[in-house]
């Protein structure tokens, strides 16, 4: 995982609440035994018409998204199956973060891992870019605050040690690998 | 999710604590910090074909090996063909991705040593099925697998979440995970369930009740008297929907009925040893006075029969009831126009293309004859196809074994060999385009049984009333005359 200071982007909106991780990217698609190039079928019902043709209405796809790597969404996102392939598939595409006022507890977790970037943020900052596509941001991993245009600042949760993990690019398994001895005491006490 | 010490503290007086507090604290391996989360001892990993052979790409790429295989059990399930030429009749897989994955997991599992439920194999199930059936699942234990439904195992009395391909790759290789502690959140469900209401409506009342985000952050404890009136294939239904309320996890104390589903299981405890599993057993239930983060209560009386209409879970009504109108809500009218239906219409009536009766939620021996039993003697109706297929081949035998495949073909439906199969349409078998589909799975995404599929999600007997109708039937019209 590359670390990660600061996104400066543009932002692309989807205004809908509980987007589940089959639109993110649909079942039939997981049919891999690699992480790589999903970024095509990211939302592909969505994006694609039946025929295969892109949607030219579908925000995505909209010329003004081109090179956006900030995803703002309605409540709940990242809801249902637990699929790495949805933050892979995100990633792949150039999402770089995801903005909603809740995110699913299985989705932050996989897209921490992979160093895509969850920001929950209070109803009305979260109004503010829905109805502000395009808007211009930042955001500051060390400081875990999103700059909106005005200059304001949002502060966002991100707690110490995934904040470590997302600035040092550094991965959890090392962590934990490094517990080996706690883990074998572990095992001996429990008789495990 | 975090939560602090002193919040803990407050949420358990003293050493009254609740079944949750007391698995977590009895796999802390290291406990957390303000600063690291807690690395927490994971007792069973399940894997399959689908979340894993990424994690297994990075064991080889770093040199490491699975610590403890005897703790990890492998199964095909989701890319699985259901036709059995695909499996025993030497026909190839009809879909050469499906056909890749399922080779990679057989390579994976041999070359690491992990136990393989092979497509073979008469011990193959869908993932959540097979654990506890082959007493692989246990109460008390922390159990993970890449897979969201895999709450399902919290039935038991286990601590039992999804996780993603890179944290199924930490258990491989530590055995532990990286968590920070969730919150906790009672469900009380006092009274008992009438007739024609199963766990299937339970649940779906309970999302329709806290919504589709309701329990994100928490560990949900289902508790009452309802619940204890359950048998253990219903509570695993139950817990098995958790996660489509966002919560991780739902959990059931042990009692009686647990512990006699798993006496005669192949992995469980014999002898000597389940004596003393079973005395650590009995200490796992939620202390009297343990307090919960959250708590509601649901009214069993008023349960009836329910069915979904939107594009997720929570857009549930009951069978005999109509759409709601809601206005000025546009993903609401988003929902209405994929499903092709009209707000303030009765849901009782609507003609379905495909009925699906199957998956981790209902594809148990109990459902398929609760199934079977209104089909027997009937027919479905002219244009409808229908689709049963076992949680797993020990399903599939037991139920044969009682001729409910004989009921199920009388009836003209079709009987195939286990897998996730319709609940997600991985391996080919799809609902088309516009057409409607009453599932007995747990998912009514846009597109998830197929692009374009309209997913009605309800219990195996309003799904096989359904198929006789040809429309959305109360199962009740059948009890009772
Ligand atoms: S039956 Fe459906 S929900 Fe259950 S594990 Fe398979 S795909 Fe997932």
């Amino acid at each position: 995982m590359e670390p990660i200071q600061q996104i400066r982007s543009r932002t692309v909106v989807l205004p809908f609440t509980n987007i589940d991780t089959d639109q993110i990217i649909p079942a039939r698609f997981l049919r891999t035994t690699t992480r790589v190039g999903l970024g095509k079928q990211l939302f592909a019902d969505w994006r694609y018409g039946a025929d295969g043709a892109l949607k030219p209405e579908f925000a995505l796809n909209r010329p003004e998204a081109t090179g956006c790597a900030v995803l703002v969404a309605g409540r709940n996102f990242g809801c249902g199956s637990s699929r790495e392939h949805a933050p892979w598939a995100l990633l792949d595409y150039g999402i770089r973060a995801v903005i909603s006022t809740e995110i699913a507890d299985i989705f932050r977790s996989n897209s921490l891992k992979n160093g895509l970037v969850p920001i929950e943020v209070d109803e009305l900052t979260s109004r503010w870019l829905l109805e502000h596509p395009g808007a211009e941001v930042t955001i500051d991993v060390a400081s875990a605050t999103l700059r909106l245009p005005d200059g304001s600042a949002v502060e966002f949760p991100l707690e110490a040690f995934v904040r470590y993990c997302l600035l040092n690019g550094t991965d959890q398994l090392g962590f934990l690998l490094s517990r080996e001895r706690e883990i074998s005491a572990y095992e001996l006490a429990a008789r495990a | 999710m975090a939560l602090s010490r002193a919040a803990c503290a407050a949420s358990g007086v003293g050493n009254v604590k609740t079944m949750f507090q007391k698995l977590w604290e009895q796999h802390e391996v290291v406990a957390e910090t303000p600063d690291t989360p807690a690395v927490l001892y994971i007792d069973r990993h399940l894997i399959h074909e689908v979340t894993s052979p990424q994690a297994f790409t990075v064991l080889r790429e770093r040199g490491l090996k699975v610590r403890r295989p005897d703790r990890t059990l492998a199964t095909i399930d989701h890319s699985s063909p259901t036709r059995s030429d695909q499996i025993f009749g030497g026909v190839p897989i009809a879909i050469e991705s499906a056909a890749k994955q399922i080779a990679q997991l057989q390579r994976n599992c041999a070359e690491f040593g992990v136990e393989l439920f092979d497509l073979k194999s008469d011990q193959r199930g869908i993932v959540h099925i097979i654990g506890p059936e082959f007493g692989f699942t246990l109460p008390g234990q922390t159990i993970v697998c890449g897979d969201s439904h895999t709450s399902t195992h919290g039935a038991f009395g286990a601590l039992a979440f999804g996780i993603g391909t890179t944290e199924v790759g930490h258990v491989l290789a530590s055995q532990c995970l990286l968590q920070r502690r969730p919150r906790t959140f009672a469900i009380n469900v006092p009274g008992a369930l009438s007739q024609g209401v199963t766990a299937k409506d339970l649940i779906l009342s309970i999302i329709g009740e806290i919504g589709i985000g309701g329990g994100t952050g928490y560990v949900l404890e289902y508790r009452g008297a309802a619940i204890r009136s359950l048998g253990m294939e219903e509570r695993m239904t139950v817990c098995n929907m958790s996660i489509e309320a966002g919560a991780r996890a739902g959990m059931i104390a042990p009692d009686e009925i647990t512990y006699s589903y798993l006496k005669t299981r192949p992995r469980a405890p014999k002898g000597d040893a389940w004596e003393r599993a079973l005395t650590h057993w009995r200490t796992l239930a939620s202390d009297p006075g343990a307090t919960y983060d959250r708590e509601i209560s649901i009214d069993s009386s008023r349960l009836e029969p329910m069915i979904t209409y939107g594009t997720n879970p929570g857009m549930v009504v009951a069978v005999s009831g109509f759409i709601p109108e809601r206005r000025n809500d546009p993903v609401f009218d988003k929902a209405l126009a994929y499903m092709g239906l009209t707000a303030g219409a009765p849901i009782g009536g609507q003609p379905v293309n495909v009925v699906f009766i199957g998956s981790c939620t209902n594809g148990r021996l109990s459902d398929l004859r609760s199934a079977a039993q209104l089909l027997r003697g009937h027919h479905i109706a002219r244009g409808v196809r229908a689709l049963v297929v076992p949680g797993s081949q020990q399903v599939k035998k037991a139920a044969e074994a009682e001729g409910l495949d004989r009921i199920f073909i009388d009836a003209g439906a079709e009987w195939r060999e286990s897998g996730c199969s319709m609940c997600l349409g991985m391996n080919g078998d799809t609902v088309a385009s516009g057409e409607y589909s009453i599932s007995t799975s747990n998912r009514n995404f846009e597109g998830r049984q197929g692009p374009g599929a309209r997913t009605l999600l309800a219990s195996p007997m309003t799904a096989a009333a359904s198929a006789v109708r040809g429309r959305v039937t109360d199962p009740r019209e059948f009890l009772n005359g």
